[in-house]
């Protein structure tokens, strides 16, 4: 193909997306919506299985049956969603094996939000009411988003986030009007979830580097910085409804922008948990590539038996 | 209690399947794929919402106006818990997991069809409910004890090893304790002893489907009904009842 008929292809590929027409798989598209599309929504199937995690931790130790069957339906769903976004995923040419791979090696990244350790069963109420709080303003922008399948599946994704998070708030609330033990458990885990939420929402827009771009494909409708201040602005009510003190002594309203100013966010954390260096990562991808490796005998031996049966079919036909 | 024979009769039931949710929820997150997880949260999840049921009759039941359906999960002895051997073992890998589903299921599977005839008609409710989802946890674990017997040379030792392993621990789930006997005379129970050859024959048919050996066992372990569980027990409930012992009296 000549420079000038993929420069036109392009041309007519960014009008139809100026005009909100879904990309489908068998369409054409720049090698460069290819690869970032690949990036993007295999780190969020990625965080949606490491997610699980931290989440998992609690099931065994959940403090009434209750508690204990919603959330082992939580981290199944984290686990269709997984599902769903590696499908979408493979509809641009790549395997789940091969994302496996990239996350397993340190290729692809995953939030660095579930590099945080789960250490009191607040975390579960925090969990749901500020991380996936974070996560549903980052993602119902997406539902809208150009690549067909992503958007669809985000559609599912979405609906199933804001039950969790209502979930999170109402394990938070419990909490909060229960005995000073309670409250003080709330607290504490606010207190810890706070600001590694806020960083959940991306790095400030002048550190972005993929924001442009992403603004033009309607991966991203707003800078991470509008987002984070929509969290902000959304999630200091609830607390206050909760009767428990947003760790930021910076926080205050401000009549004039119609909006919270807040501290300064101690990017350096940031950047030392995406590089791999926070309390858990190590953790947690010990976890995901232990059991990868050690589910090797199992997937052998499903295909092993599939290509047996196959075969018998074979020779009945002959037969 | 007035009727402290059915109390213990569902706790009998129920325990069972509680400690093998238990069991399953530990591996969430943890499968070796996607798929087998989310089957396995499922089953752990349609256990937990069997004893959900269970529990809530028998604190109705109980003389204790305090009790619910988690003082009765989460506040016990070790020595009071009713369940079998088996469903205590560890997850020691997909295939003991596998074969750990798959002998408790075939047993399950027919006891609650036969609990779908009892003159409790709480108990028949339930068993009408769950049988769906057991008949679908069946499904699962004997399509994977084909899989794995009949896949790579691999998986054949190692479920084979795990059949050989786990199989003294089935005979215990047709012994009948008083409770059992007491509620069978009634009409409320089901004689399990009828179960046995039917349990044998359709787990042996799995098995040499799946190529694999059925053992010929002359010992057999029991006590999970009277509470006389394996080591295992004992970290199980520290873990499960950690959060009520830590801070009893509150609501989460």
């Amino acid at each position: 193909m000549s420079e000038n008929e993929v420069k036109n292809l392009e041309d007519i590929f960014e009008a139809r997306i100026a005009r909100d027409e879904k990309i489908e798989p068998k369409d054409w598209m720049p090698e460069k919506y290819r690869k970032t599309h690949i990036r993007q929504i295999s780190q969020h199937a990625h965080s949606e299985i490491v997610g699980m995690l931290p989440e998992g931790n609690w099931i065994s130790r959940a403090p009434s049956l209750r508690r204990k069957v919603a959330l082992l339906a939580k981290v199944q769903d984290e686990a269709g969603h997984g599902l769903y976004l590696y499908s979408a995923c493979e509809t641009l040419g790549i395997s789940r094996d091969e994302l496996y791979e990239q996350l397993h090696t340190g290729k692809a990244k995953y939030s660095s939000i579930f590099n945080y350790p789960t250490v009191t069963w607040a975390d579960m109420g925090a969990i749901g009411w500020l991380v996936d709080g974070a996560a549903i303003i980052n993602q119902v922008p997406l539902c809208n988003t150009s690549y067909g399948p992503y958007a669809r599946a985000m559609v599912r994704v979405c609906k199933e986030e804001s039950f969790h998070q209502r979930q999170g708030f109402e394990i938070m609330l419990k909490l909060a009007n229960g005995t000073p033990e309670q409250k003080e458990m709330a607290q504490d885990a606010l207190n810890r979830w706070w600001w590694p939420s806020l960083m959940m929402l991306g790095p400030t827009d002048a550190e972005s580097v993929h924001t442009a771009q992403s603004m033009k494909w309607k991966l991203k409708r707003k800078t991470n910085d509008e987002l984070r201040q929509q969290f902000i602005d959304q999630t200091v009510p609830q607390a206050d409804l909760l009767g428990l003190t947003v760790p930021d002594p910076d926080l205050k309203w401000n009549e004039k922008t119609g909006h919270y100013d807040f501290g300064e966010i101690d990017w350096d954390e940031f950047w030392q948990v995406v590089k791999g260096y926070g309390p858990s990562n190590k953790k947690r991808m010990k976890d995901r590539v232990g059991a990868w490796e050690e589910g090797a005998w199992v997937r052998d031996a499903a295909m092993a038996y599939a290509d047996k049966k196959e075969k018998r079919k074979d020779l009945k036909h002959v037969g | 209690m007035k009727n402290q024979h059915l109390y213990n009769y569902i706790l009998g039931i129920a325990d069972n399947s509680l400690i093998l949710g238990q069991r399953l929820g530990e591996l969430c997150g943890h499968g070796p794929s996607l798929e087998t997880d989310i089957a396995g949260t499922n089953i752990s999840l349609d256990l937990f919402g069997q004893v959900r049921s269970y529990f809530q009759y028998a604190a109705q039941l109980s003389d204790d106006n305090s009790a619910t359906e988690d003082t009765i999960a989460f506040l016990r002895l070790e020595r009071q818990y009713k369940n079998v051997l088996l469903v205590e073992q560890p997850n020691t890998d997909f295939g003991y997991v596998i074969v750990r589903q798959f002998l408790f299921d075939a047993y399950h599977l027919l006891f609650l069809r036969e609990l779908e005839n009892s003159k409790d008609e709480t108990l028949a409710a339930i068993a009408k409910k769950s049988v769906k989802e057991v008949s679908y946890h069946w499904r699962f674990s004997s399509d994977w004890i084909r899989r794995l017997g009949d896949g790579t040379q691999e998986s054949h030792e190692r479920v084979q090893e795990a059949i050989t392993d786990l199989w003294m621990y089935t005979d215990e789930l047709f012994h009948q304790t008083e409770a059992d006997q007491a509620m069978i005379a009634e009409g409320i129970g089901v004689n399990t002893s009828k179960l046995k050859d039917i349990y044998y024959k359709m787990v042996s048919e799995v098995l040499e489907e799946a190529t694999l050996e059925v053992p010929e066992n002359k010992y057999f372990h029991k006590g999970g009904k009277q509470g006389i569980h394996s080591e295992h027990m004992g970290y199980i409930l520290s873990d499960m009842q950690y959060m009520q012992r830590t801070y009893p009296n509150m609501e989460w």
